[in-house]
């Protein structure tokens, strides 16, 4: 295969090849490369004092705490949803379920922003529900709740998605087996389901979890921007901006910036372990669809 | 995708001997309509009680038509250059080898882990008068910080995995036997380009295209640094929902957003129906 691949590389034109690569590095080069750099030279533009300065403030701190605090609790939460949506789609069959999987997906095709007002129409003051949450002192718009549900609605499809063509592939003889053998239904899944999908779970999760910890549109709208108490990073990175302080807020930026290079390398780790993973962007109902033919 | 469908079996299989069936599917649909479905038609109930009159002349003032004409008209921009450049980043990392090319595989998804208000402050950084490209640009008289030049720059980042993650898989699957067999019979690489190997890509482009697209559309957090963000000129229509929301004026808001939502589904629904006819025309050979 690969002296196949060689032979017909060597085969093409070479400066047409050599004019495609150097398109592709230049693009690649310009568009992502540069802007990644940028972030870490701004942050340190001051030197390496101002840099952790800027990362020690307490209002950054407070930022860095919230966002874990979102993450912890809008990952888990998709998470079940995606394992039951998984088992459900991925090991029965059902009428309606390309319309569910089409469901799942809808988030997005939702732009964040509108996202964020959904629940400020639910939950704000002249909400549907602002009047008994005003009764009964519960704040979720401009607090933490709305952040969080925010954060679970533009997070929705990841780990499903993930996990509705590995468990397809997998088929239901394995867990048929341990039926017949006797197992209950939780110890089959526990014991059989669970190892057999753990490289696609651990991928959605990390997808699900670096888009939670870098929401900016949907979080912006319910959160309020009240500094050290609604802020996550990148609102932080926001209003550090808009103040023209531009270390800081390249310092902050730099934080998540070093979050996403971690993602890639955990992406590319998950995909060598498993390759079927990778170009996991095609919608789920694609990809089933891939799996059937 | 172009194989022949697997003939089925038809043995008669036990009736769902797997459990949770029930537990799985009332979860799913539970968890569904109460974070996604019911949340989302919150926002077209809300429209209805604007009434049609009002609804009308809040989508049609000038400051609104002009943002959205702003905001699908980048996206389009930006999804056809990562329609071009996708498709040549994507035909490189399929085909070809060079030194680092794990490494600069793993970097185009950079803007899926790239949080939006990062990408938005580095490439304002960039393409400012005085930053790494704006300084070279300036004298050439384009200005792409704070105009809608800025705006296409930011989608295109944003947009661009997309493209080239669908095309991959794709391009891995295509038969070289069939490029060989056009090289035979005397077609120029020109030739085998476009009449063997671009038929075969079309759904995959048109996916890619629609991603890139539906996602430059609502965009938001990359977006706003780099805009200016003036009224008529470089405002996008998330952000003046946002304006709107800022200002109270919760109608206002919701009409947009409603007029967002059903350009946005229409033009997905649209790129699936052409994407099912490619599909059909071109994926049976």
């Amino acid at each position: 295969m690969a002296a196949a691949e060689a032979r017909s590389d060597a085969g093409r034109a070479a400066p047409g090849r050599l004019l495609l690569i150097a398109a592709a590095l230049l693009f690649l080069g310009l568009f992502l490369v540069l802007p990644l750099l940028a972030v870490f030279a701004q942050a340190l533009a001051k030197g390496v004092g101002a840099y952790f300065i800027a990362i020690a403030d307490p209002n950054a701190w407070a930022s860095v705490k919230l966002t874990l605090t979102v993450a912890a609790i809008a990952v888990p939460f998709n998470l079940v949803f995606g394992v039951a949506a998984a088992w459900a789609i991925a090991k029965f069959d059902f009428r309606g379920k390309n319309t569910l999987i089409t469901l799942i997906d809808l988030p997005f095709a939702v732009s964040p922003v509108i996202a964020g007002l959904i629940f400020i129409l639910l939950f704000g003051s002249h909400g549907w529900f602002g009047g008994y949450l005003k009764v009964h002192h519960i704040r979720v718009v401009f607090a933490v709740p709305g952040i969080v549900l925010a954060t679970i609605f533009v997070t929705f499809p990841f780990i499903a998605r993930e996990l509705i063509p590995v468990m397809q592939a997998q088929g239901k003889d394995d867990e048929e087996t341990a039926l017949s053998l006797g197992a209950t239904g939780w110890q089959t899944f526990w014991r059989v389901t669970l190892p057999n999908i753990r490289w696609g779970l651990m991928y959605g999760v990390l997808l699900c979890n670096a888009r939670a910890m870098g929401e900016f549109g949907a979080v912006s709208v319910v959160s309020g921007h009240i500094r050290g108490l609604t802020n996550t990073m990148p609102l932080h990175v926001e209003i550090l901006y808009n103040e023209y302080n531009y270390t800081a807020a390249f310092a902050v930026a730099s934080l998540l910036a070093l979050l996403a290079l971690l993602t890639l390398v955990g992406k590319s780790f998950l995909e060598w372990r498993q390759p079927e993973l990778r170009h996991a962007v095609a919608p789920a109902r694609d990809r089933t669809r891939r799996e059937k033919t | 995708m172009a194989r022949p469908a697997a003939v089925e079996i038809n043995k008669p299989k036990p009736q769902r001997v797997l459990p949770g069936f029930g537990l799985t599917l009332g979860y799913t649909m539970v968890y569904l309509s109460l974070l996604v479905l019911i949340p989302l038609s919150a926002v077209f109930i809300r429209s209805l009680g604007l009434g049609w009159g009002h609804f009308w002349d809040v989508v049609t003032a000038p400051r609104v038509t002009a943002s959205l004409r702003l905001s699908f008209g980048a996206s389009l921009i930006a999804a056809l250059i990562n329609v071009v450049f996708g498709l040549i980043v994507a035909w490189v990392l399929v085909r070809y080898t060079f030194p680092f090319k794990r490494l600069i595989d793993a970097i185009v998804d950079l803007p899926f882990a790239l949080p939006t208000a990062v990408a938005g402050i580095a490439l304002t950084a960039l393409y400012a008068p005085n930053g790494w490209l704006g300084m070279w640009l300036k004298p050439l008289g384009i200005n792409v910080a704070f105009t809608p030049l800025g705006i296409v720059v930011a989608l295109t980042f944003i947009g661009l995995p997309f493209v080239v993650r669908t095309l991959q898989p794709v391009l891995e699957d295509l038969d070289r036997e069939v490029e060989q067999a056009a090289a035979t019979l005397g077609a120029s690489a020109a030739q085998a380009f476009v009449r063997v190997i671009l038929p075969a890509l079309w759904p995959a482009l048109l996916t890619g295209f629609a991603l890139a697209f539906a996602r430059a559309v609502g965009e938001y957090g990359s977006v706003i640094f780099i805009a200016g963000n003036m009224p008529m000129k470089s405002e996008i229509a998330p952000l003046l929902i946002v304006t709107k929301l800022e200002q109270y004026d919760y109608a206002g808001a919701t009409a947009i957003a409603v007029v967002m939502l059903v350009l946005s589904f229409a033009l997905m629904f649209g790129i699936n129906a052409l994407q099912h006819w490619a599909l059909s025309r071109h994926g049976g050979r």
